[in-house]
């Protein structure tokens, strides 16, 4: 049996790779997909405790966190949309006009 | 029903108001004549039915609804007509619906919209004054002495496009006031003491007290009444508004500045006799300042050039008169001058204004003369009412000026007495003056006046166009108006034409009614028939009848003699001797100036109370508290957010990932703050 502890090491990895993604990534899908890593590191975490602890709370919580994701996959990609018909880039920086 | 009263002068007002400016002149004054009318009609009603019921119990009462309940405050909008309110609807329907007519010819060439302005105005006036004398509580009555204020303001600034109207309105709007504040504090106090305001009860709770020997409440309560009758009613402190009322259109002068609203402090201490007769030291002030105002007004009245102020200041002092003798506690004789003073005073207004509508807005005394032969219903009809303000024997004034004299006499207060005779030669002088100065002797030349108003002859036609068929003297009817001019008041058109035309019929009529009126309105008082009605209104009657026949009779042979050389004096001086009266005003060139000046009260009052003012709100309060610390916090909150906000702006980038690096930091600092060991 894989102990709590690599689960817990597999998902900080996973974490680790999906944030530097949102930070050096310079386009937008890239950076949606990078926040999907992210949550499903997190869901990593939430299915191992509740593994270890022997309880089903763990696995509740994915089902809403998958819920949520793929809620926020389909408005986020549908903005994404809408800003590329806007400017034609992907590019986060060519969406900074809304400042002081 | 009491109700329809006023609600019928409302409803002309509303009507004028909503749609006057659509309809005609004719309907306008219809509308406004007629709810005058019906309202006549229903007083008079109203009044028959009064006097059908047994003396004790001679009240009528309407309970329209319940106004204010909080607590154990509990004022109903009650009218109530007694013998004393009955007097006053009948002086103010009926003068007013004469006044009303009358106007119709008056303001005829104003323009349609002005027209049924001028109306509806006039119309809400006798609404908030019928209001004001059928109310049953101080509350009610408030309501009609506030819109009655209102109603001045809004006539005396008619012409508002004259710079000196608007100010004369501004001015009896600002002096009411100071009366206002006090006669609301005169309220508050009877309701702390009383613990109602209505006029009954608290007459029924002071009654079985003994008049206060000091000074307590009861006399602080009716002092401060009597500081809003001095506003309202034009008495030394606050008369200083009604001289300059004049600037309103002289119907309104004779309505409101002469016959009815000025008579409402008056009134108002008939209405709370029994109050006032438990306080002697008010009364003794009011019996001194009624007294006072009468003499000083009367001075000033002699010297006075224009035909209106005069008039004005003779209501100053008449209403001094009536102020006397509610001080004497001869609340009846009061009342009798007042309601006589309605008749002839409105008529002598009417009539100068008959005068100033011929003149084309001549208003200046030492600019007319020889008027005589060619307006004369209207020298006949203002002679009448002269006549009967001077107190000759036979008239109106006679019978009331008569009675408050005697009833000082009698009441031992001689010195009150003496001043007030020698007021009554006073008037008997600048009355006539008037009389001789408009009507005799030779026409003044005229000042310069190049356009004759021969284009306003259509104007001129439509006002006198009607006379040519009735009773009037054939100089008057056909072609022969060449004078006219747009506007009293405004006009300043000389008279180039030979034949100037007397009162329209509308005019004609009102005059010859208040004529008739001021020969007989003194018979009602007859064997004491006036005072006996009012009695329920006064009960119990203050006065104890010693009427020492002998003594009665003398007093009036007195006052007859009065009157009768202060024509004399006039005649001497405005008729036979027009020099001597100059050489007197030299003489005397340090009192003449003084008087002309109207004893520089105003001059006094600007530099005491005007200025100081207006160099506080200037200096303190403009210059300082508004501009410094007012607007000074309201920039300054602005200012230090503006600020904050410059630096804050900074953060917001528009960086996407400038946020998600600051978030990611964030959480990296709270989750390190609360997992370091």
């Amino acid at each position: 049996m894989v102990p709590l502890n690599h689960y817990l090491i597999l998902s900080a990895i996973l974490f680790t790779i999906g944030t530097a993604g949102v930070f050096v990534r310079r386009n937008l899908i890239t950076i949606l997909l990078s926040v999907e890593i992210m949550l499903n590191a997190v869901n990593l975490t939430f299915v191992a405790f509740g593994r270890a602890l022997g309880s089903a709370d763990g696995q509740i919580i994915v089902f809403f966190v998958m819920t949520v994701a793929a809620a926020e996959a389909a408005v986020g990609l549908a903005i994404v949309i809408a800003l590329f018909r806007h400017r034609e880039s992907l590019n986060p920086e060519s969406f900074a006009s809304l400042k002081w | 029903m009491l109700l329809l009263i006023p609600l019928l002068p409302l409803l002309g007002f509303l009507v004028n108001a909503s749609f006057g400016k659509r309809v005609s002149k004719a309907a306008a004054g219809a509308v406004a004549c007629g709810a005058m009318l019906a309202s006549f009609a229903v007083a008079v009603w109203s009044v028959a039915r009064l006097v059908q019921l047994e003396p004790e119990s001679r009240a009528i009462v309407d309970q329209i609804y319940s106004w204010i309940t909080s607590g154990d405050f509990r004022a109903d909008f009650t009218l109530r007509l007694d013998p004393l309110s009955a007097v006053m609807i009948l002086v103010v329907t009926g003068i007013g619906s004469l006044i009303h007519v009358y106007s119709t010819a008056y303001m005829h060439e104003e323009t349609d919209a002005e027209y049924a302005r001028y109306f509806s105005y006039l119309n809400l006036f006798a609404a908030f004054m019928l209001v004001l004398v059928l109310g049953a509580n101080f509350l009610v009555m408030f309501v009609g002495w506030e819109g009655v204020g209102l109603c001045s303001y809004l006539l005396i600034g008619f012409w508002f496009q004259k710079k000196s109207a608007s100010d004369a309105g501004k001015k009896a709007f600002i002096v009411n006031r100071v009366g206002d504040w006090g006669f609301v504090l005169g309220v508050l106090l009877a309701f702390v003491r009383f613990g109602t305001v209505d006029f009954q009860e608290i007459a029924r709770a002071v009654a079985p007290m003994s008049p206060e020997a000091g000074f307590g409440t009861v006399s602080a309560i009716t002092l401060l009444l009597f500081v809003g009758a001095t506003g309202k009613s034009a008495q030394i402190p606050l008369y200083v508004w009604l001289p300059d009322a004049m600037e309103g259109p002289t119907p309104v002068s004779a309505l409101i500045h002469a016959a009815t609203m000025v008579t409402a402090g008056v009134y108002m201490i008939g209405r709370n006799a029994v109050l006032f007769g438990h306080a002697p030291q008010t009364l003794t002030v009011v019996a001194v300042i009624g007294t006072a105002t009468a003499l000083m007004a009367g001075t000033i009245g002699l010297v006075q050039n224009d035909i209106k102020r005069v008039l004005a200041y003779s209501t100053v002092s008449q209403l001094g008169y009536m102020f006397l003798a509610m001080g004497v506690g001869a609340y009846a004789a009061g009342i009798f001058h007042l309601y006589t003073h309605a008749f002839f005073k409105a008529l002598l207004f009417l009539g100068s204004g008959a005068v100033i509508h011929a003149l084309a807005g001549e208003q200046d005394l030492r600019r007319m003369g020889g008027l005589k032969s060619q307006l004369p219903i209207t020298y006949w009809t203002f002679l009448i009412g002269a006549i009967a303000i001077a107190g000759v024997p036979g008239l109106a004034g006679f019978f009331s000026k008569d009675e408050i004299l005697f009833r000082t006499f009698a009441g031992g207060h001689l010195i009150l007495w003496t001043v007030g005779i020698l007021t009554s030669l006073l008037t008997a002088v600048y009355m006539f003056r008037v009389v001789f100065l408009t009507f005799h002797g030779p026409r003044a030349p005229e000042p310069v006046g190049p356009e004759h108003a021969e284009e306003k002859e259509p104007a001129a036609h439509a006002v006198a166009g009607p006379a040519a068929t009735g009773t009037h003297p054939p100089q008057q009817s056909g072609p022969t108006h060449q004078v006219h001019s747009t506007h009293p008041g405004r006009g300043a058109h000389g008279s180039g034409g030979a034949h100037l035309h007397d009162a329209p019929p509308a005019m004609a009529l009102a005059l010859i009614v208040l004529a008739i009126g001021s020969v007989l309105a003194g018979y009602v008082s007859l064997g004491g028939r006036f005072e006996h009605f009012l009695e329920p209104s006064f009960a119990p009657q203050p006065v104890a009848e010693v009427a020492d026949q002998g003594l009665e009779l003398t007093l009036m042979v007195v006052s007859s003699l009065v009157a009768v050389a202060g024509i004399a004096v006039a005649a001497y001086f405005f008729v036979k001797n027009r020099r001597a009266a100059d050489r007197v005003a030299e003489q005397f060139a340090g009192a003449h100036r003084v008087l002309e000046h109207k004893y520089y009260v105003d001059e006094i009052y600007d530099a005491t109370v005007v200025e100081p003012i207006r160099m506080t709100s200037e200096n303190a309060l403009w210059k300082v508290i508004d501009v410094r610390v007012i607007d000074g916090a309201v920039n300054g909150v602005a200012e230090t957010v503006g600020g904050a906000s410059e630096l804050l702006r900074r953060l917001q980038t528009g960086s996407v990932r400038a946020y998600a690096a600051s978030l990611f930091l964030g959480v990296v600092l709270i989750l390190g703050y609360y997992l370091w060991p």
